[in-house]
C-alpha cells in the first residue's frame, strides 16, 4: 500500500507545468542592478512625469534603510538584487492603438495562454489587460467600458490619461514606507493595471489582468490600483504564468484598491507562477502587498485568491473597513507541493462601526511543501459591534509536508464578537478506498476531495475561472495521497 | 470454456497484519444468485468484502478467486469496482464537500468508459438520478448534500443502496447493510435492493442477524467460522441461526477441527 502510495505520489508531483514556454521576442531591457540612476531610466522609458518619479526616488531611498523581514515561516535563500534586471519589455510601440500594431509573437503567447486578444474570440463578458514583463501588451474592451465611463487600462497609460487620479490614490492604501517589498515596488514598479470605476455603474464584465514573466533574470513588479467610486460594483480577476527557469525570478506586486461608499469589489486571483521544479530549483518568489480600504460607509471589499504557483509565496491581501457597516472578506486556497513554500492570510483591520469580516483559509500540502496561514484580526476602539469569523483549514497530503496557522487577534472594544476555527485533516485512506469502490482512479479521486475540501473558496471565483481553478489543483496535486 | 460462475474463490486464505483471517474459504456464484454469509464477530465476514473489493488492508496468501472466468486479484479496486463488484459499506465513508451528483457522474462515467461508452448526458444523469432516487425512497435533498456528510446511520444506508441503483452491479456484497437500521429503514433499503436487481445480479449478503433475510431472500445461507465456511445449506439455515445462536456451530467446528488435524496425524 505504502509503496503504491509513493508510486502515485511520484507520478502525481511529476505533473508538467504547462506554461512553462519561453517567447522568443526582441526585448529592451535595462542592464541589471538598482540605483537612481536605473529609477530614473526606467521613468524616462515610461515617459513619466517629475512628481511620479519624485515617489519612486523617495521609495528607493526609503528601502535602503530597510531590511528584508524575516518573521515570516519561510526559507528564502539570500536574494541579490543588484543581479536583477528591474525592467524588460517587447519591443513595440506602447500602447498600440490597436491589435495589428501588436507583435504577432505576442498574441500567439497569450493565445498560447488561453488568453487571446481579440475580442471577438474572447469569452464574453471578461475585458483583459495583458502585461509581459514590465510592460502592458494590449487592453480589451477599452472602448466599450469607457461609453459607460469605465477607465480600465494600464497603469502607465493611466498616469498619461488621468494623472490627478492616479495622483490622488496612488500609495494612499500602501504608502511607500509599508514594507520592505511594497517600498521596493514602489521605487520600480513597471506596469499594471488601472481601473475606475464611477459613481453608481456597475460594471457590466469581468475586468482582469493576466500577468507573463517571459525574459530571464528579471523582476516582475506590477501595480494596480482599482477605484471604485460611490455606489459602484466591480469583478476583478488576475492570472499570472511564468516559464520554467532554473533561477528563481522575483515578482513583488502592490495592489490597492479603494472602495467608496456603497461601493464593492470583488478582487479574484488565481495564481500560477511557475513553481519550482521536483527538486525545488528554480521558481518564482512572489512577494506581493494587496491592501484594499472600505473608505466610505456600506462598502465591501473581497478577496479570493487560488494560490497554486510560485516557489515561496508570501501574501496577504487585507481589508481596512473604515467606513461603518463595511465588509471584508477573504477566501484562500493555497497549495504547496514538492518544495514550495507559502506563507499566506490577511488582515482585516475594523475601524468603523459595525464592520464585519469573514476569513476561509483553506491550505493543502503536498510533497515537501510548508504551508503557513498568518492573520491578523484586529478591531480598534471605536469599532463598535465589530464582527469577524475565521476559519483556516489545512489539508495533508503526505507526511513529509507542513501545516502551520499563526492567527492574531487583537480587540480593543469589548462590544466585538470575534471567532476562530482551525482544523487540520488528511485525506484519508478510506476516502479514497471508498471512491475506488465506485470506479474512480486514485488520482481522481484525491482531485474530487482536493476540490471538495476547497469547495467554498472556489465558488467564490467567476464561474469560468471556477473551472480552470478546479483543473489546476487537480493538477497540482495530481497522485499525491498521503 | 467459459465457467457458469460469476464468481468463484478456491480456498482463499487472507491475512491482515499478519494475523491469518481466512483460512481456506471456498464459495461459488452463479449469475442471479443470492447468497448470505453469517457468522459471528471476527468470524472474517468483512475481511472477505476487502479481498473482494481489493482493499488493501488484507493480503492474499493463499486461493484463487476469478469473476467472469478472470483472476480478480489482478484487478485494482477501481477496476473491480467497473467490471460490477459492488460493496455497500458497513460503515460509508464521509467526503465533505464533493456533492453527491458530482461523485456519481464522476463514477458513473469512468464505469462506462471503461465498457466503451460515452459519457451520460447531464439531462439522461439526472434522469436517471430522479428515478433511482424514488425506487429507493431516498430523500431528495440527500442527494444535494455532500457524499454521506452529516447524513444519519440510515440514511448513509440508504445512500449506499441508491447508489448501487445507479451502478447496477453484477455483483452486490452488503456488508452488515443492516446494522443500525430501524425496522422501517431495513424494510425501505431491503425492499430496494430487490427492485434494483435485475435476473442475473447476484448478490451477498453479509450479516450478523437473520432480520434482513427476511426480505431479502438468500437461495444460500454460509456460516462463516473462523476463517473458514463451516456449513451451506437454504434460508432455513438462518432460521436456526437464529433461533440457536452461534454457539452450537462454534462447538460443531472445534470438533470437527479436531478430527481434521487427528486425522492428519
Amino acid at each position: 500500500m505504502e509503496k503504491d502510495q509513493d508510486k502515485v505520489l511520484d507520478e502525481v508531483t511529476s505533473g508538467e507545468y504547462k506554461y512553462g514556454f519561453v517567447t522568443e521576442i526582441e526585448t529592451d531591457v535595462i542592464p541589471a542592478g538598482l540605483n537612481e540612476d536605473v529609477i530614473r531610466l526606467i521613468s524616462s522609458k515610461k515617459e513619466e512625469p517629475e512628481w511620479l518619479l519624485e515617489f519612486r526616488l523617495k521609495a528607493f531611498r526609503h528601502w535602503q534603510t530597510m531590511k528584508m523581514p524575516q518573521w515570516a515561516n519561510l526559507k528564502i535563500p539570500e536574494i541579490r538584487y543588484q543581479d536583477i534586471i528591474f525592467y524588460a519589455a517587447p519591443k513595440q510601440k506602447i500602447a498600440p492603438s490597436s491589435l495589428s500594431d501588436v507583435d504577432p509573437e505576442l498574441l500567439r503567447t497569450f493565445d498560447k495562454l488561453g488568453i487571446p486578444l481579440e475580442e471577438q474570440k474572447h469569452l464574453t463578458g471578461v475585458a483583459v489587460d495583458a502585461v509581459m514583463d514590465s510592460i502592458s501588451v494590449k487592453t480589451t474592451f477599452r472602448e466599450t467600458l469607457a461609453e459607460m465611463g469605465i477607465i480600465f487600462c494600464s497603469f502607465s497609460e493611466a498616469v498619461k490619461e488621468h494623472p490627478t487620479l492616479v495622483q490622488k490614490y496612488l500609495a494612499s492604501v500602501v504608502p511607500h514606507t509599508d514594507n520592505f517589498f511594497a517600498s521596493l515596488n514602489s521605487a520600480v514598479f513597471s506596469d499594471g493595471s488601472f481601473c475606475y470605476i464611477p459613481k453608481g455603474v456597475r460594471c457590466p464584465m469581468e475586468l482582469s489582468t493576466y500577468f507573463r514573466i517571459n525574459a530571464s533574470n528579471t523582476g516582475q513588479f506590477e501595480r494596480t490600483l482599482l477605484i471604485a467610486d460611490e455606489g459602484s460594483y466591480v469583478s476583478y480577476l488576475e492570472g499570472c504564468t511564468a516559464p520554467m527557469r532554473d533561477e528563481n525570478q522575483l515578482h513583488a506586486a502592490v495592489v490597492e484598491i479603494i472602495a467608496e461608499r456603497g461601493a464593492e469589489v470583488k478582487y479574484s486571483t488565481v495564481q500560477n507562477w511557475y513553481p519550482g521544479d521536483k527538486e525545488g530549483k528554480g521558481g518564482i518568489f512572489n512577494f506581493v502587498t494587496k491592501r484594499g480600504i472600505c473608505k466610505g460607509d456600506d462598502s465591501k471589499i473581497s478577496w479570493t485568491q487560488v494560490e497554486t504557483g510560485s516557489a515561496v509565496t508570501w501574501k496577504y491581501p487585507s481589508c481596512i473597513l473604515r467606513g461603518d457597516n463595511s465588509t471584508g472578506e477573504f477566501y484562500s486556497v493555497a497549495v504547496t507541493n514538492n518544495y514550495q513554500q507559502a506563507d499566506t492570510g490577511t488582515k482585516m483591520i475594523h475601524i468603523g462601526k459595525n464592520t464585519r469580516s469573514t476569513i476561509v483559509s483553506k491550505g493543502i500540502s503536498a510533497g515537501h511543501g510548508q504551508n503557513s496561514y498568518r492573520g491578523l484580526v484586529k478591531v480598534l476602539r471605536k469599532a463598535e459591534s465589530a464582527r469577524n469569523f475565521s476559519q483556516c483549514d489545512s489539508l495533508l497530503l503526505g507526511d513529509r509536508c507542513g501545516a502551520h496557522t499563526f492567527p492574531y487577534i487583537e480587540v480593543d472594544n469589548p462590544s466585538a464578537i470575534v471567532e476562530h476555527e482551525a482544523t487540520t485533516s488528511r485525506i484519508g485512506e478510506d476516502q479514497i478506498f471508498y471512491c475506488n469502490q465506485r470506479g474512480i482512479s486514485t488520482e481522481d479521486a484525491i482531485g474530487l476531495i482536493v476540490n471538495g475540501y476547497a469547495r467554498e473558496v472556489i465558488n467564490k471565483l467567476p464561474m469560468e475561472f471556477a473551472v480552470e481553478a478546479q483543473k489546476l489543483l487537480q493538477i497540482s496535486l495530481e497522485g499525491s495521497v498521503g | 470454456m467459459k465457467n457458469d460462475f460469476l464468481l468463484q474463490i478456491k480456498e482463499l486464505k487472507a491475512s491482515i497484519d499478519n494475523k491469518e483471517i481466512l483460512k481456506g474459504l471456498s464459495l461459488e456464484v452463479k449469475p442471479g444468485e443470492i447468497h448470505a454469509i453469517m457468522g459471528p464477530n471476527g468470524s472474517g465476514k468483512s475481511t472477505l468484502a476487502s479481498v473482494l473489493t481489493g482493499r488493501e488492508i488484507a493480503t492474499v496468501t493463499h486461493g484463487t478467486v476469478t469473476f467472469e472466468g478472470r483472476n480478480l486479484l489482478e484487478m485494482s479496486p477501481e477496476e473491480r469496482a467497473r467490471e460490477g463488484i459492488f460493496l455497500s459499506f458497513q460503515y460509508p465513508i464521509e467526503i465533505p464537500g464533493v456533492s453527491m451528483v458530482n461523485f456519481m457522474k464522476t463514477a458513473i462515467n469512468e464505469q462506462r468508459k471503461h465498457r466503451g461508452l460515452e459519457p451520460l448526458t447531464a439531462s439522461e444523469f439526472l434522469r436517471q438520478m430522479r428515478e433511482k432516487k424514488e425506487l429507493v425512497e431516498i430523500d431528495s435533498a440527500l442527494t444535494n448534500r455532500s457524499v454521506n456528510e452529516g447524513f444519519s446511520g440510515g440514511e448513509k444506508k440508504k445512500n449506499e443502496i441508491f447508489q448501487m441503483a445507479m451502478l447496477e452491479p453484477r455483483l452486490a456484497l452488503l456488508d452488515e447493510t443492516d446494522s443500525g437500521l430501524d425496522i422501517d429503514a431495513l424494510r425501505i433499503v431491503a425492499n430496494g435492493v430487490n427492485k434494483i436487481r435485475r435476473p442475473d445480479t447476484s448478490v451477498i449478503v453479509i450479516t450478523h442477524y437473520q432480520r434482513l433475510l427476511d426480505y431479502i431472500v438468500p437461495d444460500h445461507v454460509h456460516v462463516l467460522y473462523d476463517g473458514r465456511i463451516v456449513r451451506s445449506a437454504g434460508p432455513e439455515l438462518a432460521l436456526e441461526l437464529e433461533e440457536r445462536g452461534y454457539d452450537w456451530i462454534r462447538k460443531e467446528a472445534e470438533v470437527s477441527a479436531e478430527s481434521w488435524t487427528t486425522g492428519q496425524k
